[in-house]
């Protein structure tokens, strides 16, 4: 098979590979938009992904599947909330707490439903068009899921920029004093965010459990869930950016077992460094600007908020 | 007397009565052997840890009422490892497994501190006074695997998913290549490296990138099975790993390479309960039992499992080493000549490819 060949079946597993990263990313930029840095994207992901295997399991429908998944993923948020919004706790400890809570909770409720394995998604077909040389598979004969993520983008761009709520929720992000002596209810907003993110991250890690790899094991997200938190810096906040680091990551993953694959002379252990390095790289650059950086960031990100301060 | 020496009196009594019923206790339940094993998996991965648990339970049957079992499934490579163990053989274990290659070291290194508890270390090649160790002579599978592909293939491409690039990996990945062009010396070999033994995702990954490459038979030396499972969904051949895989690719599954240790484990613990421990090495092939094949997919043509169990055969006699010359490197050297074999010491050593392997070892 020649190498140009290869070209179609990496964007096609590129945009896959980036669909999980993307849900979680873009549901951690709304938080983090909002004021709240919640670390714990990795343990909602696998929450919802092993809820999402098991409802699907037992139901047979994957549209509920998700649907408990996202409700899954939201109701870990709302730990967090609770913890971080009301009783004031520290951001940053709360949210690695509820990373690890995530993973315990996941495998115990998983062990029932290990080994047992699912189907994964129908994948679109249009005749003609998916099959189109190189960009036919991976534009229109990827799963619903996939859409959902790359649709999700707009979405999410649309209302924070053009939406009187996004409006708000940003302001809320940049000044809550500010903003609660306007009348916004800053609590409250910041509360439904994280319940946001959280159903997000859990429809990313039901992507994995009831598509990408249709089985449940424990500890399936493998990091997933730091990369996504990454990718909202990587993204400097902004929903496109953020799906083009989600490919980026993703594409990169997907290239280095090609490389492998075809007995290109490169180290494999440097091979799978890659993905993280790049990440890693961009954010560097990045972050050389503190000037940019600075005028991005959500200016209250991680300040706890207290009414009467 | 008054109250305070009364006060130290009645605590000195009751401390003393602690202490001795302690130590009846503790008496009493030394009777029973404690046995320890550490998994580098989850039991649950259905594969390698599993079929180790299973040589646990083994134990338990046929000893239960002179041995209780622990395991503790999910234990890193490296550090947290040597905790783990450590943990053990100061809880009162007086025999642990310790089933991973990367729990060499930790293991030896807690073996040097308490020298009256005994160590069995799977897959390893250091040995200690109470370090003994085992492993499976897959390599043997793998060849008769191997054949079966050759015959099954029909793009001439295996894609093979490994782990790490450890001796027995890269043997596995020889033994079948050579077995592989035996049947048909078109086919070639390519291998995608993922570093970790259990990664369902970065698995299926792998598996999808082999087969847009034109693999139409995914072999893995990993332990999930992930990509049984993507090598189904696009209708192409698969084998399992370390236990029958079947359930998760029945048309896609030919067979596995079953690891059998039930029957070495209840051996070893009985060896410690009589006194006959040795810190010996045991490499056990098909023919002790710790190596087997999984049922063969009935889609499999006659002709094919008869090649497949005469090979089989062929080896448990020894008229057939999977390591017979000649054999040729990737350079086309010679390196075992004809009718000659390797060594033990060789196939433990190897970190080259055979003819018709692409790419090169990672060091």
């Amino acid at each position: 098979m020649s190498d140009f060949a290869l070209i179609g079946p990496i964007l096609a597993a590129m945009f896959a590979a980036a669909t999980p990263l993307l849900f979680a990313a873009l549901g951690e930029l709304v938080v983090e938009k909002s004021g709240v840095l919640n670390l714990g994207v990795e343990g909602m992901m696998l929450v919802g992904a092993v809820c999402g295997f098991a409802v699907t399991i037992q139901t047979g429908s994957a549209v509920t599947g998700f649907l408990v998944a996202a409700l899954a993923g939201a109701a870990t948020a709302s730990l967090f909330a609770v913890l971080t919004l009301f009783l004031l706790a520290n951001q940053v400890a709360t949210g690695l707490a509820l990373t690890l809570f995530g993973v315990g909770l996941s495998a115990l409720i998983g062990q029932g439903f290990v080994g047992i394995p699912l189907e994964g998604l129908p994948k679109l077909y249009i005749p003609g068009l998916t099959d189109l040389p190189v960009v036919g598979q991976a534009l229109f004969g990827q799963d619903m899921m996939v859409y959902l993520a790359v649709a999700a983008v707009p979405l999410v761009h649309l209302f924070l920029y053009r939406t009187r709520a996004g409006l708000v929720l940003r302001a809320v992000g940049e000044n809550h004093t500010a903003a609660h002596a306007l009348g916004y209810k800053v609590l409250r907003i910041r509360f439904l965010a994280v319940l946001f993110g959280g159903a997000m991250a859990g429809l990313g890690g039901a992507f994995l459990s009831m598509d990408y790899t249709p089985m449940w094991a424990e500890n399936m997200t493998s990091g997933r869930g730091w990369i996504a938190l990454a990718l909202v810096v990587f993204a400097t906040w902004k929903p496109v950016r953020a799906m083009l680091g989600a490919w980026l990551f993703g594409g990169v993953t997907i290239l280095q077992l090609h490389v492998q694959g075809l007995g290109i002379d490169v180290p494999s252990q440097l091979l799978s460094m890659l993905p993280y390095l790049a990440t890693v790289l961009v954010l560097v650059l990045i972050s050389r600007d503190v000037a940019r950086i600075r005028l991005n960031a959500p200016a209250c990100l991680g300040k706890l908020f207290h009414p009467d301060a | 007397m008054n109250r305070r020496t009364m006060g130290k009196a009645v605590l000195g009594l009751a401390g003393a009565a602690i202490a001795l019923s302690v130590g009846m206790g503790s008496a009493l339940a030394q009777d029973k052997l404690k046995v320890g094993f550490v998994y580098v998996g989850p039991v649950s991965d259905h594969g390698y840890s599993y079929q180790h648990d299973q040589g646990r339970l083994a134990v338990e049957k046929a000893l239960g009422d002179k041995v209780t079992t622990t395991f503790v499934e999910n234990v890193p490579e490296g550090a947290d490892a040597e905790r783990v163990v450590e943990q053990l053989a100061a809880s009162g274990h007086k025999l642990i497994f310790t089933t991973s290659f990367g729990f060499m070291n930790p293991t030896l290194k807690v073996a040097k501190r308490y020298p009256d508890v005994k160590f069995e270390h799977a897959t390893g090649y250091k040995r200690a006074e109470n370090v003994a160790t085992y492993s499976g002579r897959f390599y043997e599978g793998r060849t008769v695997v191997g054949a079966i592909a050759g015959k099954m293939t029909k793009s001439n491409i295996i894609g093979y998913i490994g782990s790490y690039p450890i001796p027995e990996v890269v043997g596995g990945i020889n033994a079948f290549t050579i077995a592989l062009r035996e049947q048909n010396p078109k086919a070639e070999v390519r291998v995608v490296w993922v570093n970790s033994w259990y990664d369902p995702g970065k698995e299926a990954e792998a598996a999808k990138a082999l087969i847009d490459q034109g693999a139409d038979v995914i072999v893995q030396h990993t332990d999930s099975p992930a990509p049984i499972q993507t090598a189904q969904e696009r209708g192409l051949w698969s084998v399992g790993q370390s236990s029958d895989m079947t359930r998760f690719g029945p048309k896609s599954h030919l067979t596995a390479i079953v690891e059998d240790w039930n029957g070495y484990y209840v051996q070893r613990v009985k060896a410690v309960l009589d006194g006959s421990w040795k810190p010996i090495d045991t490499w056990g092939g098909i023919n002790t039992g710790m190596v087997e094949l999984a049922p063969y997919n009935p889609a499999i043509p006659a002709d094919v499992v008869k090649m497949a169990d005469q090979l089989k055969a062929d080896i448990v006699s020894g008229k057939r080493h999977s390591f017979q010359g000649p054999v040729k490197d990737q350079a086309g050297k010679v390196v075992i000549p004809e009718g000659k074999t390797a060594t033990d010491e060789q196939i433990l050593k190897m970190d080259w490819y055979v003819e018709g392997v692409q790419g090169k070892v990672p060091k």
